[in-house]
């Protein structure tokens, strides 16, 4: 007997629909019964993994404070996956846009004023839209490969915010350490709501999801989109053209990832430092694809993603299992959702080998 | 809005719980870690100080941890959720956690608070640190007995006076051997990466030099140094296992005698904030056994130890220069605590220059 994978004629409503629980199910019973051999109770585990972060208030907080840059940078890369353009540098473009938006809380930190907030964040997306543009640059004149360049260039904004921090942005009353100034009170992106320390990022990764929901969905710019990225030749004979596309979708999300890292800097950290993200810009990555590349699904997505992480440090502190074991149940559902999302395209088929072998001789 | 009432009530009710439950339960004393605490250094060393607060006052006392935790945002998190979670006590063990444990320890005041190795206190935040320098002193001076080449490599980290003040010391115990010693430094710009420290021991073995000292975390650095037959010196926790033939000493971090005597004063309710700064006589850092080397070195290296705890020897005492031969401290002067904390210039003998 052996397992088969056969393409659907069409794709499967039902299991678009029933894939995320499946996956869930699975992670449950799988998750369960590694707990279980660590010598842990499974339902306290599980417990704490995905009921008792959403069980307090403080813990919904910072449940959005930690979904907002994965939201914001996901929505971004849709647009550019969607389009058929791999953005991969997406972190490179979150630090850029947290150097740029910060200049004017840094240099000119005697500034009081207004509009310093709204200036911040304009310059973070023009900061990170700017550092897109250079892969943008290479694939449409150069052809270039954009997975390479992008990447590549993470590496040059993750130095040069290295070398700021340590060098001609250094804070002079901060005891030779590797931190900027911290922002005076005009330069801090307020708290939405008094209860807890979400800021407006989270508000702006909404309203980035809905507006380029409706984008996608109701304009010509997100039927170019899609023609373009499925096929470029269709989208030839309808008038569009690739290196638009390549232009448009790489600043669009370059933009983006600048606007998460300036807010991400202005909310919660306050300061630049050497190291000013967990690595959001490619964990986005996973958001955008756990999202199905649809803005939407990439808020429920990052809300998720943001859950096993809170719902591993509570692990860690009710049943007592490493870090370790935390990020191993995370990929065990990352695992199990993005596998059973091969469901929708594809049906399983038991292949019994005696059938199986009559049917090849029959094909000689 | 009334989801909200809800989920406050909600909240009011877990935390209510929680508050009634403790009362009866063991004080919760928690740690903050910023790497794995197997990591065979920095964090490890915090543990064992952990392990060694539950073995003498388990009976009054249970500890938590958060390990792997990202300075940022996510150390706010992680030590917001440590002190809704019930802790009293809650010690943070890297610098980066400075400011965030300053920011929660505002909205928990009746939570005390322990931050290693930084400068900013609270009413409810102490900061403790250990004089790591005094073991340098005694490791350069072992490095000039032992060097051929009177050349040696430091494998730092980053550029913060804690690092630098190490690096001076060293130097300065190793030209009070031999006056001609000489260090090569490579900033490895990390506090724990095996590969990088890897690399950057190979590159100073490969501009020759025969000893290797590092300020970085992992046990990397030793094994290069076995596998290239040279000597090294172990750091924070000791590292005789990654080199047997190797180590020559180590400088171990003993945070438990520390972790105890602070745990119990605040269980009598005499913790008070604090910036405790504890060297090689009071426990807080030993100096793992001298090992792989000659008699009249270990015993050099004792008499050392044993003047430094004595506080007949002072590691930063004149007359020393400053890097480009200008003259810092006189003869007999001895620097102060502050100028030591703030410290960002190199003494004479460090071929390096001092990322600014």
């Amino acid at each position: 007997m052996r397992i088969e994978l056969e393409k659907r004629p069409k794709v499967s409503t039902l299991f678009s629909v029933l894939s995320p629980f499946i996956a869930f199910a699975l992670t449950i019973v799988f998750g369960g019964i590694m707990f279980a051999l660590l010598g842990k109770n499974p339902v306290t585990a599980l417990y704490s993994f995905f009921v008792e972060p959403l069980s307090e208030v403080w813990s919904l907080h910072e449940l959005a404070i930690k979904a907002a840059p994965l939201i914001l940078i996901g929505v971004g890369l849709s647009v550019c996956f969607r389009s058929n353009n791999w953005n991969i540098g997406a972190e490179g473009q979150f630090i850029m846009g947290a150097i740029a938006g910060s200049i004017l809380p840094v240099v000119f930190y005697d500034w009081q004023s207004p509009v310093v907030l709204p200036l911040m964040m304009l310059f973070g997306m023009i900061g990170g839209a700017l550092f897109a543009a250079v892969p943008a640059f290479l694939k449409a004149h150069m052809n270039t490969n954009e997975i390479l360049t992008s990447l590549m260039l993470v590496y040059v904004a993750q130095l040069f915010l290295d070398w700021l921090v340590r060098g001609p942005w250094r804070n002079p009353q901060g005891m030779n350490f590797p931190e900027t100034r911290t922002f005076g009170a005009d330069a801090i992106l307020p708290e939405m709501i008094a209860s807890g320390r979400t800021h407006w990022g989270f508000a702006f990764a909404i309203v980035a999801a809905v507006l380029v929901w409706f984008m996608m969905r109701y304009t010509l710019r997100g039927f170019e989109i899609t023609v373009l990225g499925q096929s470029a030749r269709a989208g030839r004979f309808a008038g569009f053209s690739s290196r638009k596309m390549i232009w448009f979708s790489m600043l669009f999300s370059g933009a983006l990832a600048g606007l998460a890292g300036i807010a991400e800097v202005s909310g919660a950290i306050q300061q630049l430092r050497p190291v000013i993200s967990p690595g959001y810009g490619f964990t986005a990555i996973i958001v955008a694809f756990l999202g199905r590349l649809n803005p939407l699904g990439i808020v429920a997505a990052g809300l998720v993603l943001a859950l096993t992480y809170l719902g591993g440090e509570a692990a860690q502190l009710s049943i007592g299992v490493s870090e370790r074991v935390t990020r191993v149940f995370q990929g065990l559902l990352l695992f199990f959702v993005l596998s059973c999302d091969t469901l929708i395209h594809y049906r399983i088929r038991l292949v019994w080998e005696r059938f199986a072998a009559t049917k090849t001789e029959e094909a000689h | 809005m009334k989801k909200l009432l809800v989920a406050l009530a909600t909240t009011a009710a877990v935390l209510g719980v929680v508050s009634a439950a403790s009362a009866q339960e063991k004080a919760k004393v928690c740690f903050v870690y910023v790497g794995s605490k197997t990591d065979g250094g920095w964090t490890q060393a915090h543990d064992i100080g952990r392990q060694q607060v539950e073995k003498e006052l388990g009976d009054k006392v249970e500890t938590q941890f958060l390990e792997n935790v990202p300075e940022g945002p996510d150390a706010e998190r992680a030590i917001e959720r440590l002190a809704r979670s019930g802790c009293g006590l809650i010690f943070t063990t890297s610098f980066g956690f400075m400011d965030a444990t300053i920011k929660i320890a505002q909205k928990f005041p009746d939570v005390k608070f322990e931050h290693a190795t930084g400068y900013k206190t609270a009413p409810n935040v102490a900061t403790y640190n250990s004089r790591f320098y005094e073991g340098r002193y005694i490791q350069g001076q072992i490095a000039a007995k032992m060097s051929q080449k009177g050349l040696a490599g430091y494998i730092a980290s980053f550029p913060i006076p804690e690092v630098v003040m190490g690096i001076n010391s060293f130097v300065i115990g190793a030209r009070s051997v031999n006056p001609d010693f000489k260090i090569k430094v490579v900033w490895a710009n990390t506090w724990f990466d095996p590969g990088k420290e890897a690399d950057a021991a190979k590159a100073l073995i490969d501009q020759g030099v025969d000893i290797l000292t590092q300020h970085t975390d992992t046990t990397a650095p030793m094994q290069v140094a076995a596998e290239r037959g040279i000597k090294a010196f172990g750091q924070a926790s000791d590292m005789i296992a990654a080199g047997p033939q190797t180590q020559l000493t180590a400088i171990v971090d003993t945070w438990g005698a520390y972790y105890v005597k602070r745990t119990q004063a605040f269980l009598d309710g005499k913790w008070e904030s604090t910036s405790s700064w504890d060297g090689l006589k009071d426990g807080i850092l030993t100096m793992a056994p001298y090992t792989n080397m000659p008699d009249d070195v270990k015993a050099m290296a004792e008499a050392t130890e044993a003047k430094i705890k004595s506080g007949e020897l002072k590691p930063f005492t004149g007359p020393l220069n400053k890097q480009d031969g200008s003259p810092w401290l006189k003869e007999g002067e001895t620097a102060d605590d502050g100028t030591l904390l703030g410290m960002n210039f190199y003494v004479e003998g460090v071929d390096d220059k001092l990322p600014q």
